[in-house]
């Protein structure tokens, strides 16, 4: 199904090195820590042991007589009067009144050396009066847990709600009672997730420079340098336009890198130190302790379903934490978790819920995994008991173009059908399994994004192209924007130089998120390129004498269209590039807006598993992604795409899960104990590209990155039953849970 | 604490620098001599994303500490290409489309290398073994496996 050529394009469809590829090979690409400049301080951070308590005392007095330390900074530093998300951001960059986490900020030191800034950290003192906590979502709902803070609840929470509830939300349509009555089976479950870390290899690292003038500039780890410029502005009260944000290379976000946890505090401590820049590196540690892992979620699902597979009704009733502050992705999950599925009768519930853990961030497709956790596997078992098969049912419920979402809008053209239809056909499906093997089945959604989105591209004197985006590439969007931008200019895919530039060289763009960066900046490439193809074209039928409109662009050159417009050689760029100094100035193009035409895509996995009846132990035998596309700009960095996404849905669902003790601290703050996946924990990732054109982008992208983490966590629960009869509803499923679960069953 | 004088041998090169006596050997590279390739990912050894090799063996140089490099030859990403001519695996990594942030590059290439110099012929499941200390959170490995077999493959009919 992967078509590395399309006829009607030569080089969309196909697989070049990635431009950037020797610079990461050879260790020259620059990170967030990579950088260092003159007269640069370390920065260190204090951070709360406790998961709640009130902060009575700070004092940093031994700390600033240390020799080398030149500022130490407490919230006292920031500015007051902050409402809504900003003081949320400010909240969860340094700890007011209260620490609201294990590893919530508290002070932070800049000084001459990293090991300096450190010991001076160690010299603050701090009494803390510790408070009670709450840490799971569950006891976090419960009337008479401890309260995170009074009046974080926003105007959808009725009243009489429990005090930790900030958000509440109900939406549906039909009967879904009726859908109920109307069903042969109807089923109930509650199914656990716990959070999660995007657990990127590079931690957060930055080094920022601001002077008493509040000109300001920084150099970071970022999926979205204007994000970082817009979140540390307002946090510290400084004008947007007066902070430049560099993105360095990134190593990975994967969503994590989409919002500020520290940045503000290397401004702050380099304003109260002289305008000296400061450089801040967060440990492994600190990045599980106190960046933004994903939600936990407690989630009730009832479906009905008629003999033949058909889905008659279904309601979810979902509860989410995440962390101290609002923000938890129960929406999205709730939006995604029926979105395969067409439905007359479906309600859904959804409560937000505080915490004493870290602001939760995004995290690949934030909420649909867990949200098709639960409803996915509950479809499996509802399956198993009509004696349906999985894929059939699927295939039957299955949205099309034109069907209402779940969640309310209607779709365009979407690949769920010939996703299913795909995924049926692979041969991995007909292999034979062994004792305490089982196969399971899931489907998984994301809606994809847009976003605001800036792209300038320019010719060059010699005819090449330089593209200038701004959304840092994670994952080869360098290599697919320049494809699209060659195949459209009609030059060589080395001709073109895509360049990811800093907040001060282009208008306003959202991060690389939501599957975006392909689709968004290389849609805006696209039109940028056609903007500089109608000046070419201009530039040659002025030197010719003929009307513009008279002339059309292929490949690479200017051309008059037909016989009736003049007889002239085709002028290349090179020609036309070569004297532009002469014929107008500069050749350019650049496109600005929230691009429309966004393609939503559906993924189907499968997975073969062998459970050890004695350890509980779960082995990935084999692996299979299905995956609409829309267009696979570079096939190869979509393949990775789906590979990576169900590697860490693996992880989610076998090993990974943040673990508090009674204390409510983190117990599990290093990869030792917090475990991803290795390479000898997997096997080979086969993968499908499914191709339905997504219509609302030029070359039909639709976004690859964050469907393929949404189906593993069912799909693996459904062939552990496979295997064992034992049905896990508690994530993750690690040894002793499987073994309990094969145990409590008689097995 | 004072310093410590240290005189070593990078990728070839006499280096010499001073050492905090508890700085990490991946500190002073990346502190003091500017070899930023070798990556902290968590400073406990487990992620592998600091991957050099001391007298000759295979090491996380956040382990080590940079005193004990005195006298000792340390290799790293940087001196893995031979001038312009990059190894077959850093090759590989980049045809097979074996990274996409490319933070775990460096620690990976090392390791790989120094697997292939110690068994010319791996089998999948020796790869996959010897890269379990190497974490990658954005492939799913199985585009670094690729990779490496396929420039064992080259290395094994250059040296036959």
């Amino acid at each position: 199904m992967a078509k590395d050529e399309f006829k009607e394009f030569k080089l969309v469809g196909t697989r070049p090195d990635r431009p950037d590829g020797l610079d990461k090979v050879t260790g020259r690409a620059r990170y967030g820590a990579d950088i260092s400049a003159p007269g640069m301080l370390w920065a260190a951070v204090l951070r709360s042991p406790h998961a709640h308590a009130r902060i009575v005392k700070i004092d940093t007095s031994k700390a600033e007589a240390l020799s080398g330390v030149k500022a130490v900074i407490t919230r006292a530093d920031f500015p007051t009067g902050l409402t809504g998300e900003d003081w949320n951001l400010q909240e969860n960059t340094m700890a007011g009144e209260r620490a609201l986490y294990d590893g919530h900020a508290v002070a932070a030191v800049a000084a001459t050396s990293k090991l300096r800034a450190e010991e001076a950290v160690r010299l603050i003192e701090v009494e803390y009066e510790v408070l009670p906590h709450v840490i799971d979502v569950d006891d976090a709902i419960k009337p008479d847990a401890p309260v995170i803070r009074e009046g974080a609840a926003d105007a959808t929470v009725p009243e009489g709600m429990p005090p930790n509830v900030v958000r509440y939300m109900e939406f549906g349509r039909g009967d879904v009672e009726a859908g109920f009555a109307e069903a042969d089976l109807v089923m109930e479950k509650t199914y656990k997730t716990e959070a999660t870390h995007q657990g990127y290899i590079e931690p957060h690292a930055c080094m920022g420079q601001m002077g008493a003038d509040g000109k300001g500039e920084m150099w970071v780890c970022t999926q979205g340098q204007w994000f970082i410029r817009k979140m540390c502005a307002a946090v510290l009260g400084l004008e947007t336009s007066q902070l430049r944000v560099t993105p360095s290379e990134i190593g990975g976000g994967f969503g994590g890198k989409t919002t500020i946890f520290m940045e503000p505090l290397s401004l702050a401590l380099s304003k109260k130190a002289g305008g000296k820049p400061v450089k801040l590196v967060m440990s492994r540690s600190e990045v599980l302790r106190a960046t933004g892992p994903t939600a936990s979620a407690s989630m009730d699902v009832k479906i009905g379903m008629k003999k033949d597979g058909t889905i008659t009704g279904a309601r979810a009733e979902f509860r989410m934490q995440g962390g101290a502050f609002p923000g938890s992705p129960v929406d999205m999950a709730l939006y995604c978790c029926f979105a395969p599925y067409k439905l007359e009768n479906v309600e859904h519930i959804g409560y937000d819920v505080l915490a004493n853990r870290p602001k939760c961030a995004a995290y690949r497709a934030p909420g649909s995994p867990m949200g098709a956790f639960a409803v996915e596997s509950l479809l499996d078992e509802m399956c198993r008991e009509l004696d349906v098969d999985p894929l059939e049912m699927r295939l039957k419920n299955a949205v099309r173009e034109g069907d209402t979402a779940s969640y309310g809008p209607k779709y365009g053209s979407i690949g769920l059908v010939e996703t299913l239809e795909a995924t049926k056909a692979h041969p991995n499906l007909s292999i034979p399994l062994g004792p305490n093997q089982g196969r399971g089945i899931a489907a998984g959604y994301w809606f994809n994004h847009n976003g605001e989105t800036s792209v300038s591209l320019a010719i060059s004197e010699d005819g090449t192209a330089q593209v200038s985006v701004g959304t840092p590439d994670i994952g080869g969007s360098r290599a697919s924007i320049a494809l699209m931008t060659a195949e459209t200019l009609g030059i060589p895919y080395e001709d073109v130089r895509v360049n990811v530039v800093e907040t001060g060289a282009l208008g306003v763009n959202e991060p690389t998120h939501g599957s975006r960066a392909t689709f968004a900046s290389g849609k805006a490439a696209v039109v940028a390129a056609g903007h500089a193809i109608t000046e070419m074209c201009k530039r040659a039928a002025n030197e010719w004498g003929i009307d513009p409109e008279a002339v059309e662009w292929v490949d690479g050159a200017a051309q008059p269209a037909g016989d009736n417009a003049g007889k002239f050689p085709p002028m290349t760029i090179a020609e036309i590039a070569g004297k532009m100094g002469s014929t107008g100035g500069p050749i350019s193009g650049h496109h600005e807006s929230v691009p429309e035409g966004v393609g939503a895509s559906f993924g189907c996995h499968v997975v073969d598993v062998e459970v050890d009846p004695e350890t509980g132990r779960t082995t990935i035998l084999r692996y299979l992604v299905v995956q609409d596309a829309g267009r696979a700009i570079h096939p190869a960095y979509v393949e990775g795409q789906y590979q990576g996404g169900a590697a860490q849905g693996i992880g989610w669902a076998l090993n990974e899960a943040y673990i508090y003790g009674e204390d409510g601290r983190l117990q599990n703050s290093v990869f030792l104990d917090y475990r991803v996946p290795v390479a000898s924990d997997l096997p080979m990732i086969d993968t499908v590209i499914v191709e339905v054109p997504n219509p609302g982008h030029p070359y039909g992208v639709r976004g690859v990155g964050e469907t393929g983490i949404t189906p593993p966590l069912p799909a693996i629960a459904n062939a552990i039953q496979e295997a064992t009869g034992a049905r896990l509803c508690d994530l993750p499923m690690s040894p002793p849970k499987v073994l309990a679960a094969i145990k409590a069953k008689g097995g | 604490m004072s310093k410590v004088h240290v005189t070593t041998s990078v990728n070839g090169d006499e280096v010499e620098f001073l050492a905090d006596p508890r700085e990490t050997l991946l500190d002073c590279l990346r502190d003091h001599i500017g070899l930023t390739g070798s990556k902290e990912g968590c400073g406990t050894g487990d992620c592998g994303a600091c991957s050099v090799t001391l007298d000759g063996a295979l090491v996380c140089s956040c382990l080590v500490l940079g005193v004990e490099a005195d006298g000792k030859r340390v290799e790293t990403i940087e001196g893995m290409a031979d001038g312009a001519e990059l190894h077959p695996l850093q090759r590989k990594f980049i045809e097979h489309a074996a990274l996409q942030c490319g933070f775990c590059t460096p620690g990976i290439l090392v390791a790989a290398k120094k697997l292939l110099e110690t068994n010319p012929n791996p089998t999948e499941e020796e790869v996959r073994y010897w890269l379990a200390g190497n974490l990658c959170r954005c492939t799913g490995y199985d585009k670094i496996i690729r990779a490496v077999m396929d420039a064992a493959a080259e290395l094994r009919q250059e040296a036959a």
